[in-house]
Parts: C-alpha cells; structure tokens; sequence
C-alpha cells in the first residue's frame, strides 16, 4: 500500500514536470467557449472564426477554447466549471457563446467579479430588458439578426414554386420566435410586393426540432425534419440552427430530382457546402465587436454593455465594420437576387417591416397601425405571428 | 457468475492497467498525439490544484452512490443495466418533490431532505419494476433495464419539453431552475457540498457493513452464488432478490437527487451523467470488493475531470478519457481470465 502510495506521488510529480507551462503572462488571453464543434460550419464556426481574427490583428493576443460545452457532449460538468479551467490557462476574459450558457454566464460573472465575462447572444446586461442582472463584469453581444433575416426570408420568397416555405427552427423561445418571425415579415413582403403575389397563397410552416443542434434521443433529428419539408412540396427551408442538415438534406433531396433549396445560416462560409442549392446565407459577423471590446479590455477601459449592432447597410460588405449580413448564394436566380437587393435598399433607406398593423398567430394585435415595434416588442415576442403555422411556445 | 474475491492478484492487477495506457498510448501513437503528454496532462487536469482536486471528489460521489448501490446487486448475481434509468427517476423525483416546495414558505432545509428522500423513493421504485419483471415475468434484468433507462429518458424529455417547461421555452437545455436555496449548501468557494460527499461516504459504508457482517447480506451473497440451491436450503431468492434491486435503487435515486441538488439545480436530458454505466465498469474493475470503490471511483473522477485538458491543451477529444476507462475493466478482465485458465491448466 505504501509502495503504492509512493508510486502515485512520483508519477504525479512527473506529469506536473512534464506539463506544459500555462500561457505566456504579458499576451491577453481570450477564453471561449462554445455550445457545439469549433468547426460545425455554423453557429460555433463563426464565433471561433471572430476569436481567431482578433488574435491575428490585435498584437499580443492569443486565444484558448473548449467546444461542446453542453450537457450532452461533457455529461457531468457545467459551463461556469469549464470557463475556470480556460482561466486556469490564463484566460483574461470569457466569452460563453450560447444562449444555453446562460446561467452559466451568470454563475461565472457572479464567481470571478474581476474578470471580464461577454454572454454572446443574452440580455442580462440590459437595463430595459426583463433579465437585467446588475454585474459589473458581464455584458452581452447579439448583432441584429432580425433585420438579416427579413432577406433570407425575401430570398426564400422570391425563389419557392410552390409557395410553401419551411422554417427549420432550433428550440422555442424570445429570440428564436423573433428571427422566425423575420424570416416570415421578409418572406411576406416580397411575396406580395415584390412578385405581386396574394399573402393568402404563401404557407410558412415552422418545426422546431428542441435544442440548438441535434442530440440523438434527445431532440427531433434535423435531418428527418428537412427531408419531411423537401418531401411535402416546401422547395426551401430557411435554416434556423446552429448545423446545417437543411443544406445537407437540400442537396440530397435535389440530387434525388425533387426541387429543394436552403437559406443557410450563421457562418459566412456555409453556402460552401453545397452551393447549387443555397439560395445565400443570413450571416452573424463577429469580428468587429469582438476585436473592439477585447481591445478596449487589453487597454483595461472596458465596460460591460448590451451591444446589438444592426446591419451597417453603409459598410454592407465590409467584414470589418458589419456585424450582420445577408451574403446571396450562387443558387440565387439573377431576378431574386436583385428583389433581395431591392429590399436591402429600402432597409437602408428606413423601411420597417416591424410596422403594425401586426397581430400574434393567435390573431391578438401586436402592433397597431401607425406604429412600429419597440425594442422590447422585438425582443420579448411571445408568439408567432398571424398566417405562419408552426408552434409559438409548446404545448 | 462472480469469480473469488481473491485478493493476492495484484501483479496480474498492475499488468492489465498497463496494457490498458499501451493500448490508449497506441491509440495516441496513431493520430499522431504526444502519449507522454495526454497522459501527463490527465494527471495534472485532476490533481493540478485544490480547486481541480475539489471537481474530482464532487464528481465522484455520484459515482460512488451508484457503484455502491451496482456492488449489492451483483452481490445478488444481478446484471442491473437499469441504474441509468434508476438515477433518472431519482433526480426526477426529488425535481417533483421541491418544485411542491417552491414559495411554500418551508425550510429550505426540510424540502432538500424531502428531496432527497423522494429521488431515494424514486430510484427504488424504478429498480423495484426490473425486479419485479424478472421475478413475476421472467424478463431479464438485462433487457428490462434496457427498456426501463429508455423510459426514463423519455419521461425526463417529455418533462423537459411539456409540464416543466420554461415558461414560453421549448428547449432541451433543461426544466425551469429550482430557486437557488434549494441546492445543497456548497463549501466557501467551492463547487463541492459536504453533505454530498458525506452521503456518498455513508452509501459505501453502508453496504460495506451489509456485505460483510450481516445476515440478510449473507442471504443476498448466496442468492448470487447459487439462487438455486439457497432456495432449497430455504433462503427465500425472489425476496431477495428485490431487496437487491431495491437497495441498489435507493442508491442510485440519491445520485440523482445529488446531481439536482448539488450539480443542476433542475432537470435536464443527461442528468445521469453517464454515472450508472460507469458505476458498473468501477464495480467490475475492483472485483465487487467494496473496500477499493472509493479509490477506484476517485480515480474514475479524476479521469473524466483531468480529461477535459485533452481539448483545451492538445486538441484531442475528451472521449479519450472513456476509452481509457473502458480498456481498463476489458484487459484487467482479460488478464484474470487468463490467470483463470492457466490456474485450472496448472
């Protein structure tokens, strides 16, 4: 036994010897953790893409990340015990990148009130939001997906033969009935507007499928979801997860004859997957805001803030200043694209499809004639709206 | 079914660990990893500091609860694949019994106990319907276990998603939390509740002493030995046999009440964490003797914890860490069959 004892203190002292040195003091750390693969062409993509940017133009940054940071993929652990092992390899601020990292955040915050903490995607540090939680360290980005959406729901509009549009939804609650509900307002707009159509002929169907990504056994699997929406004459699906089955499945569907496009979603490489069905991709950019608030942390004049950056329709195209955009895809006809452009057009120049009257699917007013929505209207929406089929909140 | 608890077989014990960090250094070799290091880097992931230290004992208990509750049912000869599933409904009953609490003006103190008497209830109820299965209907334990984890699952998901709900939430993540004072008290800055580690501790003496110095597990041993000829020696099998499912579920229904009151605070899809199946590589691994649970599960914790540098420091996946787990029980196995045949060889 004491043998014993004495052989696990060696080996233990071996492998403290043999560890590698935690990273260098003087480089800003940036810890980030994300919900699925670093490389899931989607959601978790694009917030690692963003992380690395700022390392390679921010002198004396480096950057260390776990993904799959949720129950399923590390059963037994939680997000605010593995931001501190990301603050155990020197990391000066954590980035939780999902809305299921909520509490997470919080916790976190709560924990180390030294460290910076960015909650990408959540609302705690909103004054006028229903979740403000007052800590001096937690801050939260979400750049304004909501005015991108209304283009690829312009482009699902602009393309469908049959009418019928699909909405692969990830979980339900505020932000996802919002983008869903974006999706529609766009696809409803040009729809009627732009190809003259009546608004009683355009079904948009959402199914939810229960969580951000597949979990095997656990949510309804996005793959079968998409091919019941490509089977059933819905010829395009606007993607709202964090993966890309409706891409994936669009390609299959269209390899086997059926007519099956795919509004993508979240990376701004995703089309790449397969781009003679991807009619264009609704795009979260988070490179500006990410470098803008690390710098002013390495510089340590950072404050914690509520960011939501709308589309800079100025700077469209510049990955440097915009944080959210609509990039069309190469299965986008010539005719639809220029519609999508129209629309950006009007955006720019102060067109608000957020104007009543509005009413909830369950046919409530929502938005009175004359008005538009507030922030909180946006923010908080507690259902679909009027003419879109598909869950509200679950029942 | 159960071979000798012979101790003496050390030597033998330490060549089949060896061979399990040859195959998982082979495994490392393979994809191009540094073996030295990933193995290193378990190593200090677990024990690197207090605070690493701390995530590893509070892993463990759950752990410890369920091989503790697996060690009296292979006692009894029983293959209790249901314990997932006995967790499951623990944490779902001790979920149920404080969200009754909730603006009840109780003691928080008084709806944890309750709690956890429930998940306790829980668990022993779900392990009581394998045991019943198997007396009354000749099903298996293997196959209802099967079958009773998948409705376990279930049940939690259609909770999740239907009357546990967030309120205007549709999602997986998890039930509406509990309020915050009903989780177990923790330590001053610590992830680790001492009333956790203290019932784990409990749990693994307890079974010890049932094991080792009394009657009823005298009766259970020999139902495990030989159900047959205890019945004809008038040792009442099926009733024992229950008892066992019953003990073990009691057991694993308080893991699931710790992974609500000390972990999550509400119920989510995985809230078993994987612990049951792991509890019965843990028990296999030391041979059913309850006295090397305790340093079997820490070091089991201490894999899963220190695991999770493989990502951050190497890029390798945590998974690693599983297979690990797994090649250790399968070539200590190996290994002791071996010894077996050249014994009766010999």
């Amino acid at each position: 036994m004491r043998k014993l004892t004495l052989l696990l203190v060696l080996v233990l002292l071996a492998a403290l010897a043999l560890s590698p040195a935690a990273a260098q003091d003087d480089a800003f750390v940036i810890g980030l953790l994300m919900v699925g693969p670093y490389n899931d062409n989607g959601w978790s993509q694009a917030h690692y893409d963003a992380a690395v940017y700022v390392t390679e133009n921010l002198e004396n940054t480096e950057l260390v990340y776990l993904d799959r940071v949720n129950p399923a993929d590390r059963p037994g652990t939680t997000p605010d015990q593995l931001a501190e092992e990301l603050l155990d390899q020197g990391a000066d601020v954590i980035i939780f990148n999902s809305d299921d990292m909520k509490d997470g955040a919080t916790a976190f915050a709560t924990n180390y009130p030294e460290v910076p903490v960015i909650h990408a995607s959540g609302d705690q540090h909103w004054e006028e939001g229903e979740n403000f939680v007052d800590l001096p360290n937690l801050g939260n980005i979400f750049p304004g997906m909501w005015a991108t959406k209304l283009l690829a729901g312009c482009a699902a509009a602009m393309t469908t033969e049959t009418g019928k549009i699909g909405y692969l939804g990830p979980l339900i609650n505020d932000e996802t009935r919002r983008l869903t509900a974006a999706a529609f307002l766009g696809a409803e707009y040009c729809w009627t507007e732009k190809r003259g159509m009546d608004a009683a002929e355009l079904e948009f169907r959402v199914d939810w499928i229960g969580f951000w990504f597949n979990i095997p056994g656990v949510t309804a699997d996005p793959t079968q979801v998409s091919d019941n929406f490509y089977n059933n004459g819905y010829d395009v699906v606007i993607s709202g997860i964090d993966t890309t089955e409706g891409l994936v499945q669009a390609k299959a569907a269209s390899e086997a004859g059926t007519t099956a496009f795919n509004v993508a979603y979240d990376y701004d490489l995703a089309c790449e997957i397969a781009p003679d069905v991807c009619l264009g991709a609704a795009v979260f950019n988070w490179r500006p805001t990410y470098l803008a608030e690390i710098t002013e942390m390495q510089a340590g004049t950072w404050t914690p803030k509520f960011l939501w950056p709308m589309p800079d329709y100025a700077n469209y195209d510049d990955v440097t200043m915009n944080s959210t955009y609509f990039i069309p895809g190469t299965a986008l006809s010539e005719e639809a694209a220029a519609a999508v452009e129209e629309l950006k057009g009007e955006l720019a120049g102060g067109l608000d499809l957020w104007a009543g009257p509005i009413n909830l699917q369950d046919g409530t007013p929502y938005i009175a004639e004359g008005e538009t929505a507030t922030p909180q209207q946006l923010w908080y929406l507690p259902q679909l709206l009027e003419g879109m089929s598909g869950q509200s909140v679950p029942e | 079914m159960l071979k000798d608890a012979r101790v003496g077989g050390w030597g033998a014990r330490l060549i089949g660990i060896g061979l399990a960090l040859g195959f998982v250094a082979l495994i490392l070799l393979a994809t191009g990893a540094p073996p030295f290091q990933a193995i290193s880097l378990l190593i200090t992931g677990a024990f690197g500091s207090t605070r690493k230290i701390v995530d590893v004992i509070a892993t463990s208990v759950p752990l410890l609860l369920a091989t503790s509750g697996l060690l009296i049912t292979f006692a009894a000869g029983l293959w209790n694949i249901g314990i997932e599933g006995q967790i499951t409904l623990g944490a779902i009953f001790t979920v149920g019994a404080l969200r009754l609490f909730v603006d009840s003006g109780a003691p928080p103190g008084v709806a944890i106990l309750v709690g956890m008497i429930a998940g306790m209830i829980g668990g022993g109820l779900w392990a009581a319907l394998a045991g019943l299965l198997k007396i009354y209907g000749g099903v298996n334990e293997i196959f209802s276990g099967l079958g009773l984890n998948f409705v376990a699952t279930s049940a939690t998901i259609w909770l999740i998603f239907g009357p546990w709900r967030r309120p205007g939430v549709g999602s997986m993540s998890g039930t509406e939390p509990l309020p915050p004072e009903f989780a177990l008290p923790q330590l001053p800055d610590m992830r680790i509740s001492a009333w956790a580690v203290l019932l784990s501790l409990l749990g693994i003496a307890l079974v010890y002493i049932l094991l080792r110095g009394t009657y009823i597990g005298l009766k259970l041993k020999a139902t495990g030995r030989n159900a047959r000829a205890s019945f004809v020696l008038g040792i009442p099998t099926s009733r024992y046999t229950l008892v066992a499912f019953v003990l073990c579920g009691l057991l694993a229904g308080l893991a699931g009440a710790v992974q609500v009151t000390a972990v999550y605070n509400r119920l989510i899809p995985s809230i078993s964490s994987g612990y049951g199946f792991l509890g019965l590589l843990v028990a296999m691994l030391i041979n059913y003797q309850v006295i090397w649970a305790i340093p079997v599960a820490l070091f089991y914790a201490a894999l899963i914890v220190g695991s999770i540098q493989l990502p951050i420091q190497l890029r390798l996946d945590s998974s690693l860490a599983g297979v690990l787990q797994g090649a250790l029980v399968l070539f200590v196995l190996i290994i002791d069959g071996v010894r077996q045949r050249l014994r009766e060889r010999g």
